[in-house]
């Protein structure tokens, strides 16, 4: 096993350990369609600031990775939580690959599979069951008093819950039916 | 000009003094801000995690936009983008459309599409306009040098917020100039401030932070201003703490035009900025 880019990788390559249809998983998914447009220039890379200042972090390194099949190499990389949601990578690229919206896929897969950053589990977990990034309110109402600024808005919290779990069980029923 | 507020989180948790800001000079010229319970995250932290689940909290705040028959303005560009984007993919997607509403049904609510949601600066230049704001200077900041921050989210993607060129972007630099302040280019102005990676790895934050900071010293700028809460919570309560040989004053920029239209300090919050501001009110003879 190698680390490069940030990916544990076992050489040689083997294809019989590669799964050809993890692209072809990402592309359905919206935000993942031009995965395979991709042809490896390294436009992103180039234009990354997280790139700049930690050396592990390589777009491009990551897009190969996923075109050749290498799943759980993918999934189960710390450095797929590194990205900092900046853009510049979709904006650049020639090939109209969106990798920020690709990330934000991979993410979600490897979620899927219980692989996902601390960070990034407990501020979306406080999120859906707070409705927003914070508790009570009553600290930052005190703050906003003294300012003179009117309280945070009411906010119930249930129905957040509630359209979050209808969205998904009429998701997977309509799954189930296909 | 009449808006429903969009609050966000990050703003209330931890920049008061943007949404005074915002108010005090929304007054100045004539935006109309309406108060809208109910509102929630929209999403934007949810969606590394989950993408459906960050859709409909998204979906759910464009509905109570729809009920009151207004458009949203917003201090967050995170916000802005967030629901810009949700709100193009459910008009795009008819499916997607559908099973959404389906689930806000259950609560009552429904998303049509009808309102929008603006950042307050494209309210600024699109609906007010730059004369109507040059009108409204009263006191011109000329003593002053200010390097710009946009940020990423206010520009990008251009695909879906379509505000400005991101590769060279003059919108804010536009709005600063009305000040008249003086404009200082600088080498890292398209860095990403670092904030949305602080959770992950603070060290790799603060690089990006720190390597910005040191351009803008370097170009020799007074005064930094943003117009995303988190940006001015990085360079303003993290690298305040945090790199404080580098550190510099941080207006938001509705505290900066404030200034301008002869707004007190304290009306505009500037003792909440904790990187102290004493030396630009100084410059401008405010202290």
């Amino acid at each position: 096993m190698v680390q490069k880019a940030g990916l544990l990788i076992e050489e040689p390559i083997r294809t019989a350990k590669l799964n050809a249809e993890f692209k072809f998983e990402i592309a359905k998914v919206p935000g993942g369609e031009t995965i395979n447009h991709c042809f490896q220039c390294g436009k992103c890379t180039a234009s990354c600031p997280i790139r700049r200042f930690d050396k592990r972090y390589n777009p491009r390194v990551i897009i190969r990775a996923t075109l050749l099949g290498m799943k759980d190499v993918v999934l189960s990389s710390p450095i797929i939580w590194m990205c900092a949601t900046c853009y510049s990578c979709s904006e650049r690229c020639p090939q109209g690959v969106r990798f920020t919206d690709i990330m934000r896929v991979i993410r979600n897969m490897a979620v899927a599979e219980g692989k996902v950053n601390p960070f990034y589990k407990k501020t979306a977990e406080a999120i859906i069951q707070f409705g927003r990034t914070f508790d009570s309110p009553d600290f930052i109402n005190e703050m906003r008093c003294d300012l003179g600024l009117p309280p945070v808005t009411s906010l119930d919290r249930q129905e957040i819950a509630k359209i979050i779990g209808e969205l998904k069980v009429n998701r997977s029923k309509e799954s189930l039916n296909k | 000009m009449k808006y429903v507020f969009f609050q966000g989180c990050t703003t209330p948790q931890k920049e008061n003094a943007y949404e005074l800001s915002m108010r005090k000079v929304a007054a100045k010229l004539g935006i109309e801000l309406v108060t809208l319970e109910e509102q929630n995250c929209c999403g934007f932290f949810v969606e590394p995690v989950d993408h459906l689940s960050a859709t409909i909290m998204a979906a759910r705040d464009l509905a109570l936009f729809d009920a009151s028959g207004l458009n949203a303005v917003t201090p967050c560009p995170a916000c802005y983008g967030q629901l810009t984007r949700v709100r193009n993919e459910l008009l795009a997607d008819k499916k997607l459309f559908d099973e959404v509403n389906s689930a806000l049904k259950t609560v009552d609510r429904k998303f049509v599409g009808t309102s929008e949601i603006k950042h307050f600066m494209t309210v600024l230049i699109d609906e007010v306009g730059m004369e109507k704001i040059k009108a409204s200077v009263v006191k011109p900041l000329s003593n002053l040098k200010v390097a710009p921050f946009y940020g990423c989210h206010i520009l990008k993607p251009s695909y879906e917020v379509n505000t400005d060129n991101p590769e060279d972007p003059q919108l804010l630099d536009s709005l600063i100039a009305l000040t008249g302040a003086k404009l200082v280019d600088y080498g890292e102005k398209k860095l990403c401030c670092g904030q949305s990676v602080g959770g992950v790895d603070e060290e790799l934050s603060l690089n990006l932070s720190k390597t910005k900071l040191k351009s803008i010293k370097k170009a020799g700028a007074d005064v930094m201003v943003t117009v995303c809460p988190a940006c001015h919570m990085q360079f303003d309560l993290v690298a305040g703490a945090k790199l404080r040989d580098l550190a510099i004053p941080v207006l938001h920029y509705t505290q900066l035009l404030g200034l301008a239209q002869g707004l007190s300090p304290s009306e505009l919050g500037l003792g909440e900025n904790r990187v102290s501001t004493d030396a630009i009110l100084e410059m401008i003879g405010m202290v």
